[in-house]
């Protein structure tokens, strides 16, 4: 009989969170706003809000579905064409779509909700549907409540006091006060001096009563209809008081707290038990721990798998070969055999690998929002175009970067791009670019996030950094300038307005990036905007690498890191007394890392100049790694050392080699930080 | 099986130990079985940096990086050398898998709760810490370890602090 619905809460909050933001990219889209053209559109959002609505009173969650049906009402008489969607409705249903979002995430997660901006929110959408004439809104189903509101509220009393056998015949009160609340503001008083003490307590009886003062423009038989399947299993009194509210109030209040032992603890009865806290998922926060995946990509997946089971097969009748008949057709015929195998398994990696890849557009479909509300709070006009949303990128890497692009557009808006009318005046069009393209490169994904707004200030960024006491190269270029506003402590109070001074500066954004072994890159052109651009590696799973031999040992450098290799001539090497030896390259003085001697290795004796050094950066520094060959360029597979070990410094982590030796992947950050 | 032979097994099962034994040096060491993963022949490994010198370093056992720390440097053994005989013992201690140098392996015994003496304080190289205490099988004497709480004494270095707890 009692069927456990908590294992498909889950699958009901990963719909609804899909349908919300269904709900939100429709409504972005300007095309909604043209009643000849937004059919489709307002059917899709309708659709998407109504099963919200639906499945959420199914599944215990009903002040979410008490809240959509406000929404689901309004869009229902813009579809039935009773109502045009104007600008102030759209922004209003928005509103609703990030309240609605953030119910389900506080009964997910069992946080904290903002009851008052809910509240808010709904009058807001009631008002709405108070505003427009009595046919529309009677048309629209329970509008009808509304239509009395210019004839002015009542209030009522209603004294609730149900048998004990109410629950026993599927009736809760709670889906009658949350019918009450649509009528109106509903206030509402339990008496809980029935209950008695827990051992003595049936848990299937009600002991509770109520005394309800509804304010609102609604009818008796409407209050009435409330009631009207428990009728017969309770004490009602329904009563009009026509008192100034605050006397009628607070002739409830003594009213029930003389029958009531604890007046305090029963007021938020409603409250808390609305909250679905009792009923939450047991896997929560499980929203990264799933993956959905296309069937294409598992049947595709599957036949390899196939394929595999057919050369292993292939492989297994040709040893089974007597030793005597093995002779040169059969040695072709394994090779073949092992060629097949080998195609079949990188085949099989490379599938097995895109499993993990979803579209960036996981993370641009968030942007028009964010750019939306920030351009409209800021009195900027702005053209958000996207480029190449369909790129694939590894799930983990895609999740770490939401915090990162949200942080990099809201700078571009914020401190990017002007005003419209300082646009102007610079012989710029009124509406900003922000332009965000992701592609393919090589092995890696680049993203960039690229604006037409005023440039980074060279002066405004040296005087800063001067002001902080970070250090400044002499004569900087460019490029350490806009280094510098990724430093640590260069984000400060006075620039942190409350639209990206959110806690993260770009120092953060840079962190998180290169945590990603991804590297950012600045350029910009005073009063031509800034481009920031982004390298990740495609997976966190597999590195780009070069492999380098000090001694006998082999390490790993990340591609991404490395600048050039050089043989260096000897008049290239000084000696800094006490500091070590630099090697100048072009001009520039770049410290040499001895390998052998950061990582204690027996010294070969060999000078630099017979050796190779490879020139690496990281985000601040660079340095030239002395190694004595450099062996080939391949994917390496990252295995991490803490598993079984701990960190070890200078190192990222280890890979196997063709031969089945481990090698150490080179950390390149905390190399060029220990010269 | 009536029934008093099956409380006599259950009680037997939970006295008796099976260890297996290990040589360091001339002293004769016992861990628990239940423990141990596998036991290979010592292979070359790949070192590992500023490390203290009983973590030898890492090897590769079918795509797993396996640390492997040498007892007999650990605890001081005069000769430490390699050769056909010394064995990598790989663990399962502490949910890693890591890897134990030994100059043998010697045998699988079993011994019950009551062969477990418990070790005179002897100023041994071994914290007393790390000892179940002593068992005497076939007149040799046997040093019970506890390898987990050896593995996983910030003493040995194997594991990070923090994630230690």
């Amino acid at each position: 009989m009692s069927i456990d619905l908590s294992q498909f809460v889950q699958a009901f909050l990963d719909e609804s969170f899909e349908g919300l933001d269904l709900m939100e990219s429709e409504l972005l889209d300007d095309e909604i706003l043209d009643t000849s053209r937004n059919g489709e559109r307002i059917n899709t959002i309708f659709r998407a809000a109504h099963s919200i609505k639906g499945s959420a009173g199914t599944f215990g969650f009903g002040f979410v579905s008490e809240f959509t049906h406000g929404v689901e009402t309004l869009l229902d008489q813009v579809r039935g064409g009773r109502r045009e969607l104007t600008e102030d409705a759209r922004a209003l249903l928005l509103e609703a779509v990030d309240r609605i979002r953030e119910m389900l995430i506080a009964a997910r997660d069992g946080s904290p909700l903002d009851r008052d901006a809910v509240e808010q929110t709904r009058h807001a959408i009631d008002a709405l549907l108070a505003t427009k004439s009595g046919a529309a809104a009677a048309a629209a189903g329970d509008g009808s409540a509304k239509q009395s509101a210019a004839s002015g509220a009542a209030r009522w009393r209603i004294r609730f006091s149900p048998h004990r056998s109410l629950l026993a015949t599927g009736n809760d009160p709670l889906r009658i006060f949350g019918y009450l609340r649509d009528l109106g503001t509903l206030e509402l008083r339990c008496d809980d001096s029935a209950l008695p003490r827990f051992g003595e307590l049936e848990p299937e009886s009600c002991y509770l009563s109520w005394t309800l003062e509804l304010t609102g423009p609604a009818r008796e038989a409407q209050v009435r209809e409330a009631f009207e399947w428990v009728e017969d299993q309770c004490d009602l009194e329904i009563g009009r008081i026509d008192a100034p509210a605050a006397a009628s109030s607070g002739a409830a209040a003594t009213d029930v707290s003389s029958a009531d032992d604890e007046p305090a603890a029963t007021e938020p009865a409603l409250a808390a038990g609305t909250r679905p806290d009792r009923r939450r998922t047991p896997d929560r926060r499980s929203d990264s721990g799933s993956i959905r995946v296309a069937v294409e990509k598992i049947d595709h997946l599957v036949n390899l798998v196939g394929e595999l089971v057919i050369s292993q097969a292939m492989l297994e009748t040709i040893a089974r070969a007597d030793v005597d008949e093995f002779d040169v057709v059969h040695l072709e015929r394994l090779r073949q055999g092992l060629a097949q195998l080998e195609r079949n398994t990188r085949e099989l990696q490379e599938a097995v690998l895109g499993v993990r890849m979803i579209p960036i557009s996981f993370v641009f479909s968030r942007l028009p929002r964010v750019v939306r509300d920030l351009a409209a709070r800021l009195g900027k006009e702005v053209d958000l175009v996207l480029e190449g949303e369909e790129t694939e990128l590894d799930k983990g890497v895609i999740e770490k970067l939401v915090d990162p692009l949200t942080h990099m557009v809201r700078n571009a808006i914020d401190h990017g791009i002007e005003k419209p009318d300082a646009r102007e005046r610079a012989g710029k069009p009124r509406a900003g670019t922000l332009k965000l393209r992701a592609a393919h490169q090589g092995g890696n994904i680049v993203i960039e996030i690229s604006d037409d707004g005023a440039g980074l200030n060279r002066e405004r960024i040296l005087a800063k950094a001067a002001e902080r006491g970070l250090p400044v190269p002499e004569n900087p270029s460019d490029r350490d300038v806009w280094q510098l506003i990724c430093k640590p402590g260069f984000s400060t109070a006075e620039q942190i307005t409350d639209v990206s001074g959110r806690g993260v500066g770009m120092d953060v954004v840079r962190q998180n990036i290169e945590s990603l072994n991804g590297r950012l890159e600045i350029d910009s052109t005073q009063g031509q905007g800034t481009r920031m651009t982004i390298r990740l590696p495609l997976t966190l799973a597999i590195l780009d690498g070069m492999s380098v031999r000090v001694g006998d040992e082999i390490f790993i450098v990340p591609l991404t890191a490395i600048l050039e290799s050089l043989q260096p001539r000897p008049e290239q090497l000084y000696t800094i007394s006490g500091r070590g030896r630099v090697l100048n390259l072009r001009g520039d003085y770049v410290p040499l890392v001895s390998l052998s001697d950061v990582f204690h290795l027996p010294s070969s004796g060999k000078q630099v100049e017979d050796g190779i050094v490879v020139v690496v950066e990281s985000a601040d520094d660079r340095a030239a790694l002395c190694v004595d060959e450099l062996i080939a360029q391949h994917q390496v597979v990252i295995k991490s050392l803490e598993t079984n070990y701990r960190r070890v410094p200078g190192i990222s982590g280890a890979t196997i080699l063709g031969d089945g030796r481990v090698a150490l992947i080179l950390d390149v950050d905390m190399l060029t930080q220990m010269h | 099986m009536n029934a008093a032979q099956q409380r006599e097994d259950a009680r037997g099962a939970e006295t008796r130990r099976e260890l297996l034994l290990f040589r360091l040096g001339q002293e004769e060491y016992g861990i628990d079985i239940l423990r141990v993963q596998e036991i290979r022949r010592y292979e070359a490994v790949t070192r590992l940096v500023k490390t203290p010198e009983h973590i030898k370093g890492v090897i590769n056992m079918r795509g797993t990086i396996v640390p492997i720390v040498d007892l007999r440097i650990k605890f001081n053994l005069p000769v430490v050398t390699y050769d056909e005989f010394t064995v990598v013992v790989i663990l399962n201690v502490a949910k890693r898998v890591i890897g134990i140098v030994v100059d043998a392996v010697s045998d699988v015994v079993t011994i019950t709760e009551e062969d477990l003496k418990p070790a005179p304080e002897f100023g041994a190289q071994v914290d007393d810490d790390y000892l179940d205490g002593l068992a005497t099988v076939d007149d040799r004497m046997i040093i019970v370890l506890d390898i987990e709480s050896l593995i996983t004494t910030p003493e040995l270095g194997l594991i990070d602090e923090a994630s230690a707890q």
